[in-house]
């Protein structure tokens, strides 16, 4: 396992592997994303309860799970900087960063759009919301951080131990509903033995979930390859890449 | 198809506001945070050359100056 992942430390191997991962992460996320997204407003039965405004779980949910399942892969890749010296580590946790905020932000809007309708308000002080804003500024934390060095690989290491910290956030988000009382409702597919999901609504969502999750591989693999780029302006490949690039648009 | 026609679709049973919202800003958020990643790619490449050809002129006017002495 580690003779296999070693050489990817190396940035230029880490920025081969993105340009072969990336078309395949963008032709997944188009397709998966278009057949859940149709089949979830078009042809899933209305909520006997909500009526169509459940629709706006499609959406919701995939992004919230995610946006905690990114912060945890940039926790991940914090750690394995820090443990193991890496700076391809880091680069790719700064990658993550952004894409793992907009998630969030998507999972707040849309929390909100859709509690407008059922609650009768676009914001309560509740415990999920509350946490869920919390994950945004730890985002927001960790990029403002990792921006504020000069020397990127000292803003690496604070930005991670920044990112480490914050994933005592995660299960109090995921928690959040069982430990206090709330007006946001249980968990939908976490409980696989018994899902409180009927199947013909469930399967779009989960192919939902995992256009997101191909989407945010997408982004992450081109934000790695320009991390790479900008640290590594001076070595040769880069240049080399710099040159085949600006004749490419000739 | 849970609707009868395009209009009741466009509709959402008296939520289109909500959905058509929620829709609209998630796709349009992931297409700014993509566009934006490419363009920040496309111009990083430019910022590379740039500096290369700087470069080479420093080192192109040092070596003239040392003939010149």
């Amino acid at each position: 396992m580690w003779k296999w992942l070693h050489p990817y430390a190396k940035t230029e191997r880490a920025y081969q592997l993105c340009l072969t991962l990336q078309p395949w992460f963008w032709a997944g996320a188009l397709l998966c994303l278009s057949i859940g997204t149709v089949w979830g407003l078009a042809f899933a039965p209305q909520d006997y309860q909500q009526g169509d405004s459940f629709r706006i779980i499609y959406i919701h949910v995939p992004s919230a799970i995610l946006s905690m399942g990114t912060y945890v892969a940039m926790a991940i890749a914090a750690l394995v900087g820090m443990v193991w010296q890496w700076r391809t580590a880091y680069m790719s946790m700064i990658a993550m960063a952004p894409i793992g905020a907009v998630m969030t932000f998507i999972a707040l809007f849309t929390g909100a759009a859709w509690g407008k309708p059922m609650w009768g308000a676009w914001w309560v002080w509740d415990a999920r919301l509350t946490s869920e804003l919390i994950l945004l500024f730890l985002y927001m934390g960790v990029i403002a951080l990792y921006g504020a060095f000069e020397d990127k690989q000292q803003a690496g290491k604070a930005a991670g131990v920044m990112a480490l910290v914050g994933v005592v956030n995660i299960p109090i988000i995921h928690y959040s509903v069982e430990w206090w009382n709330t007006l946001h409702q249980g968990a939908t597919i976490s409980k696989f033995d018994n899902p409180s999901i009927a199947p013909e609504m469930l399967w779009p969502l989960l192919i939902n979930l995992l256009g997101f999750a191909l989407f945010i591989g997408a982004v992450t693999t081109v934000r790695l390859r320009n991390e790479i780029v900008l640290r590594e302006l001076h070595r040769p490949w880069v240049q080399a890449l710099a040159q085949q690039h600006i004749e490419g648009k000739r | 198809m849970q609707f009868e026609s395009f209009s009741d679709f466009i509709n959402m049973g008296g939520y289109a506001f909500y959905v058509w919202l929620s829709f609209g800003v998630t796709f349009l958020s992931m297409g700014i945070i993509a566009v934006q990643s490419y363009l920040k790619q496309s111009s990083l490449l430019k910022a590379v050359i740039v500096e290369q050809e700087r470069k080479a002129r420093i080192k192109k006017a040092r070596q003239e100056n040392t003939h010149a002495q």
